[in-house]
């Protein structure tokens, strides 16, 4: 019963070409059972409201971002990646955007998927990306007087002096 | 022979206010990583803290007289740590616990702060990572001696070390970055 689930799943190259027909800008890439969409961030929004309403992605399991600063052979500065399961068949596809300063803006995916809040609140906790239309967009994790993004790879892994920027209690002894 | 017990004697009361400090000490379990796994064992039926009167585990710190940091303090719960310890009645005192409380230790990053002593006094500390609990035991009991070193039946030394403790006259508030002395965030 679990293998016909599996092998009833639409095959990625038919939901590729289906997207790749309807946005000209997305490519493809595949590695062992890890799909990808690379899509240009404008059209993120409208590649992911495809995917949920066409293709059943009705869940958004991870989204994250990457720093490629200094990586080899990076083009851009921030990658975005979208997780997405499809809960009937169990499928997974991922979809990347790729993101330069100064332009950090990326829409909110809270209407399509609740589950986006958080995570959006923390990819601009840790890289600084905006969410356009985001409900809350604030800190999640670090404490609201943190300035800095600290994921970014030109920011130092001791900081720039935050953990230490503290009243001071002493008393007479000890 | 038996022993000639006087009817009157005359002592003096400060080694016994210090006897009963230290032998009473309440801990406030400020646990926040394994070593608090490590106090727990401290406080449970095989080490037993109990035999040395702390084991009375109390989580107002308006009822403790003896810190224990037990694990990490990241920046954003070092104003909750000073907070707690300001609320902690005089006499009061302080263990730090294990690597990363006295050191930061192996978490050298942006959100550790690199041993809670830079912010609160410390009594006591403890290496290990964690410590065993006969580590604890022992500076606990190290700090009996220290309380009953210290300190009158009175306890106006006590009242002194509170004037002298206490956020810097610039700050008002624990965890108020904007008038602390240190650099300013960026």
């Amino acid at each position: 019963m679990l293998n016909e689930y599996r092998y009833c799943n639409m095959p990625f190259d038919i939901i590729a070409d289906a997207v790749k027909a309807k946005f000209v800008d997305v490519s493809t890439s595949e590695f062992r059972d890890n799909r990808r969409l690379h899509v240009p961030p404008a059209q993120a929004y409208d590649v992911l409201k495809t995917l949920k309403e066409q293709y059943g992605f009705n869940m958004l399991f991870e989204l994250t971002a990457a720093d490629y600063l200094k990586y080899p052979n990076a083009t851009d500065r921030f990658g975005v990646v979208y997780g997405l399961l499809n809960m009937t068949t169990g499928e997974r596809i991922y979809v990347r955007t790729f993101l330069n300063e100064p332009d950090l803006t990326l829409p909110s995916t809270f209407s399509l998927w609740k589950g986006a809040n958080w995570l959006e609140r923390e990819v601009y906790d840790m890289y600084g990306i905006v969410f356009a239309g985001h409900p809350d967009l604030r800190r999640i994790l670090l404490p609201e007087m943190f300035t800095s993004f600290p994921l970014r790879k030109d920011y130092p892994l001791r900081g720039r002096g935050e953990r230490h920027n503290f009243p001071v209690i002493t008393r007479a002894e000890s | 022979m038996a022993l000639m017990i006087p009817d009157v004697m005359l002592a003096p009361l400060n080694p016994l206010a210090n006897w009963v400090r230290a032998n009473s000490l309440w801990p406030m379990p400020f646990a926040t990583a394994c070593c608090g796994i490590e106090l727990m064992a401290t406080g449970a039926s095989k080490h037993d803290i109990a035999r040395f009167g702390a084991e009375v585990m109390r989580f107002s710190p308006r009822q403790c007289d003896l810190m224990i940091v037990a694990g990490r303090v990241v920046m954003k719960m070092l104003p909750v740590l000073q907070r707690i310890w300001m609320q902690m009645p005089e006499p009061k005192w302080c263990v730090s616990m294990g690597a990363c409380a006295s050191s930061g230790g192996v978490f050298d990053t942006y959100a550790v702060v690199q041993g809670i002593d830079r912010f609160i006094p410390v009594d006591m500390y403890v290496p290990g990572c964690p410590p065993r609990p006969e580590q604890l035991i022992q500076a606990i009991i190290d700090l009996q001696d220290k309380i009953k070193a210290t300190g009158t039946l009175q306890g106006v030394e006590f009242g002194k070390r509170t004037e002298h403790m206490g956020p810097l006259a610039n700050v008002e508030m624990p965890g108020d970055f904007a008038k602390s002395r240190r650099v300013s965030l960026n």
